[in-house]
């Protein structure tokens, strides 16, 4: 069972990022569950919201505490809430931000995770590029096909299609295609790096 | 047809399908959702003929409710914590008049403190009201469960409270399997009321009732609960024959044949539950639990059949009568009259506190060894219990124990859950 996490603030789409999540998962013919953390949710409050994805049935309903993936839509929660807490020896971290890990600080994250599953990406650049707005929710969800694998970017197009519709579904699937490409990039300069 | 959505609504879809004439509700959280869908299915008139009428109260919810039903109209509410109180009077009649509404409580805690979050304390407040109340596990069996309440309540002119978990359900995205709407149909046929308020053949309902006859008018209430223990389980059986899957019905065992320690539990936290009992099973431990789906009636006689091959029965509950400890144990208790078993309640997930596998691991094998205490309340903070005992020892005017409290747990948002 793969068991997601996402770290946001009120207003990012925190939740529907995990519902996207769940949906795109379902899309591939999987299980999935998707729940929020259930707070009064206050525009800027730290939230978190949960995706489990199987391939049988899920029972278990506890709040996710040993995540395989983090996804944290704001770096300034870095700095507020241990969202590492948990983070299983082989997880995956995607971290909205235009800087590297080095630079915001995580160094020491870096050294103990395996360096090529934990990535930034600039969504709130891209969201405002593509929608306008900085919503970086469904950007993050391409960014994650691209540094993991786990689902592909058709099955969060789809599942995008689902929730939104006209432009905001258009422009939100070409802002998680950018973010796809740029994770992609991202790993093969990674790669290159650690061959050379 | 297999479908990704929120447990609300599914539950929407599933009343929708059921083709309600009347739906009144207040909004309040968590069960907003359900009414929300409902509402624009009747607004864009995907449900007609279908009358959604907003009221000023949860108190005018259940008296429009009332109205409705004693109209013909097959009708539906939900509601949840101290919306759910505030009806409490109207909950009574709608009961006591025998009016088949269906209600969705989507459980939550009742303040003060106040708090959103979900636990049984609600609907286990109004366990004495008359109405049947049942318990889902998944949203699937809620979605099942609210096709079976409208049949179950019209057959024996009653009203039926499904009970989902607040947040953990309403607000979870899992697959359920929607059915079609003439498979509906064909399960649930249209209302005929066994009285009605009809200007062609006038009569009133709601006479007083002296002593002369109120005890033979609920005893009758009560009768009707004991029908209804055979009316649940076969009404679950026609469900299963035409939708193929299993939901609802009074108890579900979990691997208890040869089980020594039974766990007993109602609502989503089955599932967590199944998970540890796996776990523990792969250790050797000889464990299982026992779901039950039917609160009210309270099915004694499967209770007891389910449970008395076992050595221990603990009894996990979201609700709390204090003063006294459980009350889902209470019922299990008279279930297992003259039985001579060790049994423990314990009292978990209050406002929210969440259940974790690692917990209900560590308590069931305290449980296991005999060495849990009769009544544990999981994961309980004794520390800033015991301050706050100390505080008022210590201190007249020790001030109010909720902001005491919270300043002792100090800020919550570096926490992750």
């Amino acid at each position: 069972m793969l068991q997601i996490r996402i770290h946001g603030r009120g207003g990012q789409g925190v939740v529907t990022a995990t519902e996207l999540l769940s949906m795109a998962a379902f899309e591939q013919g999987r299980h999935a569950q998707a729940f929020p953390s259930f707070g009064s949710e206050r525009t800027g409050a730290p939230v978190v919201a949960f995706c489990r994805i199987s391939d049988h049935e899920i029972r278990l309903r506890e709040p996710i505490l040993a995540p395989d993936v983090l996804i944290v839509q704001d770096p300034t929660l870095l700095h507020q809430v241990d969202v590492f807490q948990g983070l299983q020896p082989d997880g995956y971290v995607l971290i909205n931000s235009k800087r590297s890990f080095h630079d915001l600080g995580l160094a020491e994250i870096e050294q103990r995770f395996r360096r090529e599953r934990l990535t930034t990406v600039p969504a709130t650049e891209i969201a405002l590029k593509h929608l306008g707005r900085p919503l970086p929710n469904a950007v993050l969800l391409g960014g994650f096909a691209a540094l993991s694998g786990l689902i592909t970017l058709d099955a969060v197009a789809h599942a995008i299609h689902h929730k939104f519709s006209g432009k905001v579904a258009e422009a939100n699937i070409a802002a998680a295609a950018e973010a796809y490409a740029f994770v992609q990039r991202e790993l093969e300069e990674l790669s290159h790096a650690q061959a050379g | 047809m297999l479908k990704q959505v929120e447990g609300s609504q599914a539950v929407a879809q599933a009343v929708a399908l059921c083709r309600p004439d009347v739906i009144c509700a207040y909004p309040i959280s968590p069960q907003t959702h359900i009414v929300e869908g409902l509402g624009e299915r009747v607004k864009n008139g995907a449900l007609q003929p279908c009358e959604f009428i907003n009221v000023e109260s949860e108190f005018a919810a259940m008296s429009v409710a009332i109205g409705a039903s004693a109209a013909g109209a097959r009708t539906y509410t939900a509601t949840a914590s101290q919306g759910l109180l505030f009806m409490a009077e109207a909950v009574y009649n709608a009961s006591g008049l025998g009016l088949p509404i269906v209600m969705t409580v989507a459980n939550r805690a009742i303040g003060a403190p106040i708090n959103i979050w979900n636990d049984h304390s609600d609907s286990m407040s109004q366990r004495d009201c008359g109405w049947i109340q049942l318990f889902a596990e998944s949203n699937q069996e809620a979605l099942d469960l609210h096709i079976q309440a409208f049949k179950l309540a019209e057959e024996l002119s009653m009203p039926v409270m499904v009970c989902m978990d607040g947040f953990i359900l309403t607000h979870a995205y899992e697959r359920v399997d929607i059915p079609e709407q003439a498979e509906v149909d064909a399960f649930l046929p249209a209302y005929e009321p066994r009285q009605m308020l009809d200007p062609a053949e006038p009569v009133s309902i709601g006479a007083m009732v002296g002593p002369e006859a109120f005890m033979e008018v609920r005893y009758l209430a009560h009768a009707k609960q004991l029908q209804a223990l055979d009316v649940i389980p076969r009404i679950a059986d026609e469900f299963e024959a035409r939708f193929g899957r299993r939901s609802g019905g009074l108890v579900r065992g979990y691997k208890t044949d040869d089980a020594e320690t039974i766990v007993v539990a109602l609502g989503s936290v089955i599932g967590t539950l199944k998970d540890t009992i796996d776990d523990l099973r792969e250790l050797g431990a000889k464990i299982g639990v026992l779901g039950i789906q039917s609160f009210r009636p309270f099915p004694l006689a499967a209770v007891r059949a389910a449970l008395q091959g076992a050595q221990r029965v603990v009894v996990l509950e979201k609700s709390f009568s204090v003063g006294l400890g459980g009350v889902v144990s209470t019922d299990v208790r008279l279930a297992l009259s003259g039985l001579q078993l060790h049994g423990y309640t314990v009292v978990a997930g209050l406002g929210g506190r969440a259940i974790t596998k690692a917990s209900l691991q560590r308590t069931l094998r305290e449980a296991m060894a005999d060495q849990l205490q009769p009544l544990t309340f999981m994961d309980l903070d004794w520390r800033i219990v015991n301050r706050q005992l100390e505080r008022e020892a210590q201190t007249r005017r020790s001030g109010p124990i909720a902001e005491n409290l919270l300043r002792d747990v100090g800020p919550v948002a570096s926490k992750v859950s």
